[in-house]
């Protein structure tokens, strides 16, 4: 079920990376290698970091003043903490799906065409090729295909939830960040979803948070436990969850506290 | 269901009295304003009534003495300056409101701007009507339906502006930042996006701007003033309904007096047609 890709090439490095809201300190001296082509998983109880760590991945954090973050995170042979980073274009290359469905205003076909406008020049029917490819990645092709030209508002929750991975799927980007995706969502949703997310791993790399940890265990190669603003252990996810180092974390997995 | 065992009976007894004297009082507080407008829908009509025929439509508004005419300068004047007016309100108002909503959260500029329109949303409408008067009329030595345009549009710009940005501080910050996520630049996030997401309330405050600048006298007066004649020159003075309202009520010409009625009464069915399309045509579709 977890299994790890053949060669072990690492895409993703943060190096003592120290985050600030104003003058409360969310993240602290954090160490993380994010593998290609894997699953990793953030987990830990509310408050931990877990989402504020993956919001400094693709910089969303720029949006609000007051909130910096200073260390070096290597992305592709760049840092992507440098100011003269190209926020957009980062963002086209790591791509976020978050807790709550937002689809556009815009009929289903837009939604997803809307992000690859952005950087492709594809000719309608290349287009028409990219979208339903998106779709059906997203499980939802079935259920959409004779309605794309209907507003996104129009699907339910779940539908929803996976039109926005669709969308983001469908752009093409080296990481996909994953903020609880599932939570807003009912179980057969959510199972969906968890089958996505690996058949996402032989293209993509994924980096998922989430407070279920049941998830984590079933989805995941590796797992990161954060406590604090501080990672605890980092490691394989049957490492982590058999045998895990530390104190600390054993007592969260088995439900001591958290 | 049983009463409460260990209830105190006058304590609930006043409790139901007291709900009672409240619905009554907030109920006969709601008549009494229905009471008026009613009141002056039904003298509108009564009045106004036998006004309306397609003689308003098509005649022009008659010389002093002369018997029957109808008000077809007047509409299509007002027309042309509501128009007129709506075209140059419409982007700057909506601009500046999404300036206000997406760009100047934090800027210094943008409560300067902010407090001017707010400022500017309560001048009087004929201290505005003087302002136009002394920047356009004077210089250009003639009034002008483009000055009467330009007056109404001071009206209608903060109104514009007001609502705008506050309908679009509504959209969820979560829809910004799933278009963020994206790559998407600022300006495609604000205009694709959040002013898309947002359309039915901007064109709201569209319309109630139109409603409202569509029975304004006061800038008028100094700046379109008024036409007696069919023109549809915008350069020159500009019939339009509320002056000529003005000059006909009080005047002792009886076909004039009711011609007066007649364009009241249009412009309040005017008034009352463009909220109505407001609230029906765009209210918002709640989705499942």
């Amino acid at each position: 079920m977890n299994t790890l890709p053949e060669t072990k090439e690492i895409i993703l490095e943060v190096r003592n990376l120290n985050f600030f809201y104003g003058a409360f300190q969310g993240l602290k001296n954090i160490n993380l290698d994010i593998q290609k082509n894997t699953v990793t998983a953030f987990i830990g109880p509310s408050g931990c970091g877990k989402s504020t760590l993956l919001r400094t991945l693709n910089r969303m954090y720029d949006l609000y003043p007051g909130q910096r973050a200073e260390g070096v995170i290597n992305f592709d042979g760049e840092n992507i903490l440098n100011p003269k980073q190209d926020l957009n274009l980062l963002r086209s290359r790591v791509g976020m799906v978050f807790q709550k469905p937002t689809p556009f205003p815009m009929s289903i076909y837009d939604n997803i065409a809307f992000g690859v406008q952005l950087y492709e020049n594809l000719s309608r029917s290349d287009m028409d090729d990219r979208v339903e490819w998106a779709l059906q990645k997203a499980a939802i092709w079935g259920e959409v295909k004779d309605k794309l030209g209907q507003s996104g508002l129009s699907l339910s929750g779940g539908q929803q939830q996976r039109l926005c991975i669709a969308r983001g799927i469908a752009v093409k980007p080296a990481i996909l960040l994953l903020d609880e995706p599932t939570s807003a969502l009912d179980p057969i949703s959510t199972g969906k979803v968890e089958e996505l997310v690996h058949t996402l791993k032989s293209e993509y790399t994924v980096v998922i948070v989430t407070h279920n940890m049941q998830q984590a265990a079933r989805v995941s190669d590796y797992t990161a436990y954060m406590y604090l603003g501080e990672m605890m252990e980092f490691g394989e996810t049957d490492q982590i969850f058999m045998k895990p180092a530390r104190q600390e974390t054993e007592d969260y997995i088995t439900g001591r506290f958290g | 269901m049983s009463a409460k065992t260990n209830m105190d009976p006058s304590i609930y007894a006043k409790r139901k009295r007291a709900n009672l004297i409240g619905l009554v009082l907030s109920m006969s507080a709601m008549v009494i304003g229905l009471i008026f407008l009613l009141w002056i829908l039904a003298i509108l009509m009564f009045k106004g009534f036998s006004a309306l025929s397609i003689d308003l439509l098509t005649l022009v508004s008659p010389a002093p003495g002369t018997p029957g005419g109808g008000l077809s300068n007047a509409i299509v004047g007002s027309l042309m300056i509501v128009l007129s007016c709506s075209l140059l309100s419409t982007p700057i108002g909506v601009l500046a409101g999404v300036y206000l909503s997406e760009y100047g959260d934090r800027s210094k500029s943008a409560a300067v701007t902010r407090f001017v329109n707010d400022i500017m949303l309560s001048a009087p409408s004929i201290v505005i009507g003087l302002f136009v008067y002394a920047l356009v009329v004077v210089p250009s030595k003639h009034f002008s339906g483009w000055a009467g345009t330009i007056a109404l549009s001071l009206i209608a710009i903060p109104v514009v502006v007001r609502t705008t940005e506050n309908m679009l501080k509504l959209v969820p910050v979560s829809l910004r930042e799933a278009a963020f996520a994206l790559g998407a630049p600022k300006w495609k996030v604000s205009t694709t996006v959040v002013l898309k997401a947002a359309k039915s309330g901007v064109m709201t405050g569209l319309l109630l701007a139109l409603a409202r600048v569509s029975g304004e006298t006061a800038p008028l007066l100094f700046t379109a003033l008024n036409n007696q004649f069919f023109s549809l020159d915008m350069n020159k003075p500009m019939a339009n309904l509320p002056v000529m309202i003005f000059q006909f009520a009080m005047s002792p010409y009886e076909n004039w007096v009711d011609l007066a009625w007649g364009g009241a009464l249009l412009i309040t069915l005017t008034v009352l047609a463009l909220n109505i399309i407001a609230r029906v045509v765009f209210r918002e579709k709640v989705s499942v």
